[in-house]
């Protein structure tokens, strides 16, 4: 028999960056909020203290920050005719795992969107016409503009610090900046981190090919920082302890460093870790919800009363507790009915690795966001028309790590193991860097998400299927990107380099770490019938159910998600605040 | 239906008449008491780990043996319910009970004589009203003879208490004067600040005494030199040269530009110091500025070292047969960084720090061992914490890593022994947090 804990007015299902936001806005109006975190709690002292976190081995290839698969995973399939077998071992993504999610594990790239990633549909139909649109493609608009947005991202990028140069304020091209970026109405918060060599020699590279370079927007902190919430950064020291690792230094912009201090002093506020959301309790007309049920950490089954849910957890997990709570109708690929499980979408990547026998690139004084990039081949510079696809990506010479066991880049032809191994590991240890392409993933009607026919989680629940694979569209976006990066990579005039990037021989392959950004399943629209949420990430038909993060990415856009993600929750939270508050019902009529 | 918190309070207001304006009137004098009772510190004292507020029960060891805190509560029985707003006085001012008998100096009834009538009166409608009653003694301290003959005390008392009330020494400004009243009385700053003599008293309580102020060490712990050296033209260069608005920022947040709260203060920051208004801290921090300071320049001529030097090698990492520095590179630099220096507001300096050129390393050993947190406040609400080191360092180890830090970037501390540093350890909380990894051993 399940126990009913009492009533709160708002509970927020998982507490990373989505739902620390979410905690402060929804106290700030003076209800009370509790979270509950699927994970352990953690905190920089002393679950991510020096000098244990600079654990290679332990945090960088056990993974000891990520969700356990044995504990909760999906199936994977290809299409819609094949099996799909669980994804057991964590390779292509890593869903974090804790308080903080992976906002603690990131590497800190901070970007905005392009203003025509949000409208892309619309984008493309007014500017190559609707025949440049594949038949299968799925791609949709946002339904929310970058200039309705543009608040939101300048708040975000304060509350996390950004580190970067404008390019663009208030339609004033600077120097040094992104000079194709959508309008900000400030500097980043914090000048750019300092630069090194990889960084300066592809920013001359790129300066004399007549590319616009500048540094990565940068959520490692240049120098001390004091946030609007009061909340700490310290100055990163580029130990290079980022990706897959919380930051041992105060440095890195996580929920524990911007958000979670400010918001475990309010008395309207509290959290229980090790709480897994089973699912959004509805009411018997399925058109509110009562609030949701959890295991709590002693495998108890508990009842949480609520008047608001917000979904925070990881993109995947709040698409699949949508699915087991019944809410919104399941998409289905044949009929192309339904709107749950629709449009997952990822990240099309490429890269060059080259090889510099005379230059010393030092590669242990890194950082995650450490890097020099350019945005002249970004979606809204492409021509789709005459390029053949509809995409873009960025270009980045990063110099993240110079870790032990798997930043070891060796030149071609070097053997695997043995003496000769070593040799070739000594002689190019720190004398390798990379340029490499970040590029978006178009949605189609046969990539989505829906609940397993086969396979159970240890709760018995039906887990999740992913079916999807490389689409041609995107392998021509990659291939382009290919020509660019080799044009660089001559400029730049290695020893010797290498080029990856998918072919139309390729098939997605979880084995190898891709990226962790999965995007779409719950996307944001304007219509009922082709979106889950509203424009205000409410559900369209539950409306005391909001769903934060990238889940809401109707197809991805060529940068690194958590932007958009963070400037859309501050967005959602201020039609919460302002709107549904005083009168709660849908914010959009359908 | 969404509700708000705040909404029952608003409710409650709706409904003053004629009588309860009077109980209002009552309420804020109540109010201003719980103000004064933060700027006295009484909760920290009077509260057990975990325990009720001002319940008591709190362990202080002391040099006679074991004193535990009262229940200062206002139930009959277990506290001071029965107190007559002059009985509630004479034990403030004069460490006097009910019953007549003494109260141990423990607590500050030498500063708390400099009270005001008004805020005693305001501290007992606090005491009487404001605090949820607690029916529950407080153990009894276990003190030894001829400590426990609490008579004894009297004579005492007569010799190093002064019953006068605060009164502001001429030309001083309004200002000033406020944060004498602050620090002399209930802040009772020298209670930890000030030398005490043979009988353990202070040998000063206001600042008519050069001593007042000028520091002592607490059970291994530097309670610094607070005064400020009174302007320019002064060769003492009082707490690090900090300026009013650093005392400020410490006393509100726990941390600096220069600085960070570490050991006893902690608490005292905590429980106090960051409940005081900013116009309050201003004037403390102005009263401490304005005290004249004796020349203590030569103790930085006593350093072998140059902030310049101690930087240059630590950047070339050139610590061949330097196992302090060498361990200063593993285990400090990445935030303290290599001029030592840390970043403003989130990792202290550790250049010229008080608690790193203190006389006895206890302090500094402890923070190295055990680690520290900020608390969190509601201007710096981040808990900052530096990790604990002892289970990585050997008492050598942290030994030369301490005197190294004493001796770098011109600091003037003294050399630290692998015997002091296993003292320290000895005397560590079992239960503290740490972050060993699970793997080691």
């Amino acid at each position: 028999m399940a126990k009913t804990n009492p009533h709160v007015d708002v509970v927020l299902i998982g507490l990373g960056w989505t739902n620390s936001i979410m905690g402060m806005e929804m106290t700030d109006e003076g209800l009370s909020v509790l979270a509950l975190e699927r994970g352990p709690d953690q905190d920089t002292v002393p679950d991510f203290a020096y000098p244990k976190m600079a654990d290679e081995l332990t945090y960088g290839v056990r993974y000891q920050l990520m969700q356990r698969p044995a504990k909760n995973t999906l199936t994977v399939r290809h299409g819609v005719r094949d099996l799909a077998v669980p994804y057991r071992s964590l390779g292509s993504f890593l869903p974090g795992n804790g308080v903080g999610g992976a906002g603690t594990h990131w590497n800190g790239h901070t970007w905005r969107p392009q203003p025509q990633e949000l409208r892309l549909k619309s984008y493309v139909e007014e500017t190559f016409g609707a025949d440049t649109i594949p038949e299968e493609m799925a791609i949709q608009d946002f339904g929310v503009s970058y200039d309705e947005l543009e608040p939101h991202f300048d708040f975000f990028e304060k509350v996390a610090g950004i580190a970067g140069k404008a390019g663009n304020l208030n339609g004033e091209i600077q120097e040094g900046g992104n000079p194709f970026e959508g309008w900000r109405s400030d500097e980043y918060p914090m000048p750019p981190m300092k630069r090194t060599l990889n960084d300066t020699l592809f920013r001359d590279m790129a300066t004399e090919q007549g590319l616009h370079p500048f540094p990565m927007p940068a959520a490692n902190a240049s120098e001390a920082y004091t946030n609007p919430y009061g909340m700490q950064l310290a100055p990163c020291n580029y130990c290079g302890f980022c990706e897959r690792y919380g930051c041992l230094n105060y440095s890195k912009s996580s929920p524990q460093t911007c958000v979670l201090g400010a918001l475990k002093q309010r008395k309207n506020f509290a959290y229980r870790a090790n709480c897994e959301v089973m699912k959004v309790n509805l009411a018997s007309d399925g058109k509110t919800a009562t609030g949701v049920s959890y295991i709590d950490e002693n495998g108890d089954e508990v009842i949480q009363p609520a008047d608001l849910v917000i979904m925070g957890a990881y993109s995947l997990h709040n698409v699949h507790l949508l699915l087991l709570s019944g809410i919104g109708k399941p998409y289905d690929p044949i009929s192309g009915e339904g709107v749950v499980g629709k449009n997952y979408a990822y990240q099309m990547n490429g890269g060059a690795t080259l090889y510099f026998k005379d230059k010393e690139f030092n590669p242990f004084i890194g950082a995650g966001a450490n890097a020099e990039v350019l945005n002249d081949f970004g979606v809204e510079q492409i021509d789709f028309g005459q390029a053949g696809f509809i995409g873009g990506s960025y270009f980045s010479a990063a110099m993240t790590n110079g870790q032990p066991i798997r930043n070891m880049p060796l030149p071609k032809g070097a053997p695997s193991w043995g003496a000769q191994w070593k040799q070739a590991v000594q002689e190019t240890y720190g004398h390798t860097m990379t340029i490499g392409s970040h590029g978006s993933n178009m949605s189609y009607r046969d990539c989505y998400l829906d609940l397993d026919p086969t396979y159970t989680d240890d709760h018995g629940r039906p887990l999740m299927r992913m079916t999807f694979n490389w689409k041609d569209n995107d392998v021509r976006m990659t291939q382009f990107m290919k020509q660019k990066i080799d044009i660089l990579s001559k400029a730049l005039k290695p020893d010797d380099y290498k080029l990856s990037f998918k072919d139309f021989n390729s098939q997605y392959d979880v084995r190898p770490y891709q990226t962790t950004h999965n995007v779409g399943g719950a996307i944001m629209g304007t219509d009922p019938t082709s979106s889950v949420l509203n424009r205000y990430l409410q559900t369209w038909d539950v409306h005391n159910v909001f769903v934060m993060g990238a889940s809401a990415f109707p197809q991805n856009i060529q940068y690194n998600p958590t932007g958009l993600v963070g400037g859309l929750t501050y967005w959602a939270a201020k039609a919460i605040r302002e709107q549904y508050l005083p009168n709660p019902g849908p914010l959009v009529q359908a | 239906m969404i509700h708000r918190y705040w909404m029952p309070a608003l409710v409650g207001c709706g409904v003053l008449g004629t009588a309860a304006v009077a109980m209002a009137a009552q309420q804020s004098e109540a109010e201003r008491g719980a103000y004064l009772a933060r700027a006295g510190d009484c909760v920290a004292c009077h509260t057990a780990p975990e325990g009720k507020p001002f319940a008591g029960g709190l362990k202080i060891e002391s040099p006679f043996g074991t004193i535990v805190s009262t229940n200062i509560t206002p139930d009959p029985e277990a506290g001071i319910g029965d107190y007559s707003r002059d009985e509630f006085a004479a034990a403030l001012r004069e460490g006097k009970r009910a019953d007549g008998a003494n109260l141990y100096p423990a607590m500050p009834y030498p500063s708390y004589a400099k009270l005001t009538d008004d805020d005693i009166d305001a501290l007992y409608a606090y005491f009487m009203q404001g605090v949820e009653p607690v029916a529950e003694k407080a153990p009894e301290s276990d003190v030894s003879f001829p400590f426990n003959q609490r008579w004894g005390i009297s004579l005492w008392n007569w010799m190093f208490t002064d019953a006068d009330t605060f009164a502001p020494t001429s030309g001083q400004s309004e200002q000033v004067a406020r944060g004498a009243y602050l620090v002399q009385g209930l802040g009772h700053c020298g209670s930890c600040h000030t030398p005490r003599g043979v009988l353990f008293q202070e040998k000063a309580l206001d600042d008519s005494d050069d001593a007042y102020l000028t520091g002592e060490t607490l059970e291994g712990w530097w309670a610094p030199n607070l005064r400020g050296g009174g302007g320019d033209d002064n060769g003492g260069r009082g707490l690090q040269n900090w300026s009013a608005d650093d005392i400020v920022a410490y006393l509100a947040t726990g941390r600096n530009d220069h600085s960070a709260v570490t050991g006893e203060m902690t608490s005292v920051v905590a429980n106090s110091t960051l409940h005081l208004g900013d116009e309050d801290l201003h004037a403390m921090a102005a009263y401490l500025k304005s005290l004249p300071r004796a020349a203590d320049g030569d103790k930085k001529t006593g350093s072998e070292t140059t902030p310049e030097q101690t930087e240059k090698m630590l950047t070339a990492a050139d610590v061949e047969g330097k196992p302090g520095a060498r361990l200063y590179l593993d285990n400090c630099n990445a935030c303290h960084f290599a001029n030592g220096q840390g970043a403003p507001q989130v990792f202290p300096s550790l250049v010229d720090n008080e608690l790193v050129n203190a006389d006895d390393p206890t302090g500094l050993v402890h923070v190295i061992l055990a680690g520290a947190r900020l608390p969190s406040t509601p201007g710096k609400p981040e808990a900052l914490a530096m990790p604990d080191f002892g289970w990585r360092l050997s008492d050598e180890e942290a030994a030369q890593l301490a005197a190294f830090v004493r001796g770098a970037w011109g600091n003037h501390g003294g050399k630290v022994t692998a015997d002091q540093v296993a003292e320290v350890r000895k005397a560590l909380p079992e239960d503290r947090q740490s972050s060993k990894p699970d793997f080691v051993d």
